[in-house]
């Protein structure tokens, strides 16, 4: 047989986290649910901590620095608001492609690119132009080049059935390669050594709001992944996506066009990549450095599965990994480690999530039996 | 152009690129194997970084090379463990568990060489080379392909084992069936479950000694993420063989050249971006896997977890 995306396991949750259907009081399964996806994070916390007192630091210390860096003291909860503004537009390209079954590894590239063209073009047209006008053409920009990015892994994966997980990584090192040539040569500042583009002038960025340094890009992103959060659980189109990921055969026996449907996947999911490398850089960077790559994607991937694809729990999920970050960033500095930390909570976590989740179907098939 | 036919050119694509794609082929075929399995392995780049680590405190303490790269694998298999308990035991989402590998990898091996080594950032000393009498006298080739560290023929004949065990032997066999049609090695009185756990420990044996030649052979150190993508151009390189562990060494010095030839490409005073270089093997591959994508193969059951109860 060939590759088609049967030979891959779409995931096997639906969106909504609802699938198991309440048998007890609706108060007490939304307690059960909260527990159940608390226990991988606690889980994942006290062996971090036990980490932390191997490398001779104390976990307790370090875990205060990161909540008080990170959410208690007013500029690191900022800054925390602010990173989960790329965050949250990436995990809507990824409720989309998951739930329908289609792994888009490659949003880091998808993310890069687009980045990489609003950061030349915006220092050029916001002279020109005001804020009602540059935004939108640079969001537009930025959706159709993180989209155009995922062309050909779109069209071999739809046409030929080829593997996804294969093509979405390489035209992840092509982007990210593509991205550094196009800051060397092409939109280097030659004002500056280091290769990189004009900076947009920080009047010309996203709007702020209320008084903070937040930008625009927060509510943009909480828009984005609830109106992703209701696409896929009240609309046809969701549904159709959610068909194809549990049951490619059956949506080809429904009559779905399957082809029109993978693309639009794939553009949709890309494409929210590339909004997100746009609010970054008109809310946060203002340029791109030759070679920059936050590897976003590879954070938000786990987290869009640790909330199984459910809106509300994707925006808390991105908001605790934001807090962490943030303050695990200026933690690690504190106890003179390097900024890894986050990376063993969240792997920790999803290990536990994993446990959680068999243990979860053991209980459920012995209650059946 | 003369100067690209030069002697020193060639050498030097050759030598590089064969070192470079020595941990590739490692990693590479670990990956096959495991895909022949039914486990999609995303968590390659981890086993290979925490080889990489291990192999390296090892080869430090120890002054052994061959030490560290043992050392080395056996930590990439302590790291597939995880897939082992998470994805065949507990059935859990092999891409989400291999993403959650390297993700953990990636922190725990920075966070433990910055405890170990920050103050002193120590070195090894050069692997020292094996020269293949004669071969490594033949001129230009001789001295890129034949007058390297033993442990890149090692993976050459791991290859040549590794095939030889998958078409001749009731393994290999067995792993061929775990990865079409699981149920039926389940029937014919076989577990799936065990022979995938074969399969993914050899995966992260191999990963583990492919990391631990970047770090002890390639590089001579180990910083963070030292491996840098191999793990994920070693899966990708996998998926092009479909389980031809030939065309993953072909891949490999393709991929391995690819990245020298900038090096290469200086030496003899070209200025050629090398953004721009190391684009080439993947279009290209794209461009291959346009042309002939629809031969692609990979085995039915890939990336399904495998529990008898859900037939």
């Amino acid at each position: 047989m060939t590759a088609t995306d049967s030979s891959l396991d779409a995931p096997r949750v639906t969106p909504g986290g609802d699938q198991d259907r309440p048998t007890t009081s609706p108060l007490r399964h939304q307690f059960k649910t909260a527990l159940r996806a608390l226990l991988p994070v606690l889980a994942a916390v006290v062996v971090g901590g036990l980490l932390l007192a191997v490398l001779g630091r104390d976990p307790f210390s370090f875990y205060a620095d990161v909540v008080n860096r990170g959410l208690i003291g007013s500029l690191g909860r900022q800054e925390s608001l602010i990173r989960m503004a790329p965050l949250l537009l990436i995990a809507a390209g990824l409720m989309i492609a998951f739930p329908a079954g289609i792994w888009n590894l490659g949003i880091d590239g998808q993310f890069v690119i687009a980045a990489v063209l609003v950061a030349a073009l915006g220092p050029e047209l916001a002279p020109r132009t005001n804020g009602w006008v540059l935004f939108p053409i640079l969001f537009v920009v930025a959706f159709a080049a993180g989209a155009a990015w995922s062309v050909v892994p779109a069209v071999l994966k739809a046409w030929f059935g080829m593997n996804e997980i294969i093509t979405t990584l390489m035209t992840t090192f092509l982007g990210l390669s593509l991205s550094a040539l196009l800051v060397k040569e092409f939109f280097d500042d030659p004002a500056t050594t280091v290769p990189q583009t004009k900076v947009l002038q920080v009047g010309d960025r996203l709007p702020r709001l209320f008084g903070t340094r937040v930008h625009l890009g927060l509510v943009i992103g909480l828009v984005a992944v609830l109106g992703v959060h209701y696409m896929m659980t009240r609309t046809s189109f969701g549904l159709r996506l959610r068909i194809v990921g549990m049951n490619p055969a059956a949506a080809v026996h429904a009559g779905m066009n399957m082809r029109a449907l993978t693309v639009s996947i794939f553009m949709l999911s890309a494409g929210f990549a590339g909004l997100a490398g746009a609010i970054e850089i008109v809310g946060v960077q203002g340029v791109v450095r030759a070679e920059w790559n936050p590897a976003f994607g590879f954070a938000v991937i786990p987290l869009v599965f640790l909330a199984r694809f459910h809106g509300p729990s994707v925006i808390a999920f991105i908001a605790a990994f934001a807090v962490l970050s943030i303050g695990g960033e200026s933690a690690s500095r504190q106890a003179g480690l390097p900024n890894f930390f986050v990376l063993v909570i969240v792997a920790l976590m999803l290990f536990f999530l994993a446990v959680a989740e068999y243990a979860q179907a053991r209980s459920k098939a012995a209650a059946v039996s | 152009m003369s100067d690209l036919l030069s002697t020193v050119f060639l050498a030097s694509l050759i030598s590089g690129g064969a070192i470079a794609a020595v941990p590739l082929i490692y990693a590479g075929l670990g990956e096959a194997i495991s895909e022949r399995a039914g486990i999609l392995n995303v968590g390659l780049e981890g086993m290979m970084l925490t080889g990489a680590y291990a192999a390296f405190v090892a080869a430090l303490n120890f002054d052994s090379i061959w030490l560290g790269l043992l050392v080395g694998g056996i930590a990439g298999m302590v790291a597939s463990l995880l897939m082992v308990v998470l994805c065949i035991r507990l059935n859990a989402n092999q891409i989400v568990v291999g993403i959650a590998i390297t993700l953990g990898a990636e922190g725990v091996t920075a966070l433990l060489h910055s405890a170990a080594y920050s103050d002193t950032y120590p070195r090894l000393p050069g692997a020292g080379e094996l020269e293949i009498p004669l071969l490594s006298r033949i001129p230009v080739l001789g001295e890129g392909l034949f007058s390297h560290h033993a442990s890149a023929y090692l993976a050459i004949l791991l290859v040549v084992g590794a095939t030889w065990l998958m078409r001749s032997t009731g393994l290999g066999l067995n792993i061929k069936a775990a990865g079409d049609r699981p149920h039926a090695l389940d029937a014919a009185g076989v577990d799936p479950r065990r022979t995938r756990t074969i399969a993914v420990l050899s995966t992260g044996f191999l990963a583990g000694v492919g990391g631990a030649h970047i770090s002890l052979v390639g590089a001579g150190l180990f910083v963070p993420a030292v491996t840098h993508g191999a793990g994920f151009i070693g899966i990708v390189l996998a998926m092009l063989a479909r389980g031809r562990f030939g065309w993953v060494v072909a891949g490999a010095l393709l991929m391995g050249m690819s990245l020298s030839l900038t090096t290469a490409l200086q030496l003899v005073g070209f200025d050629i971006p090398i953004d721009a270089v190391q684009m080439l093997p993947f279009i290209l591959i794209l461009v291959v896997l346009g042309a002939f994508g629809r031969n692609s193969y990979l085995p039915a059951a890939l990336a399904l977890p495998y529990s008898r109860e859900a037939r």
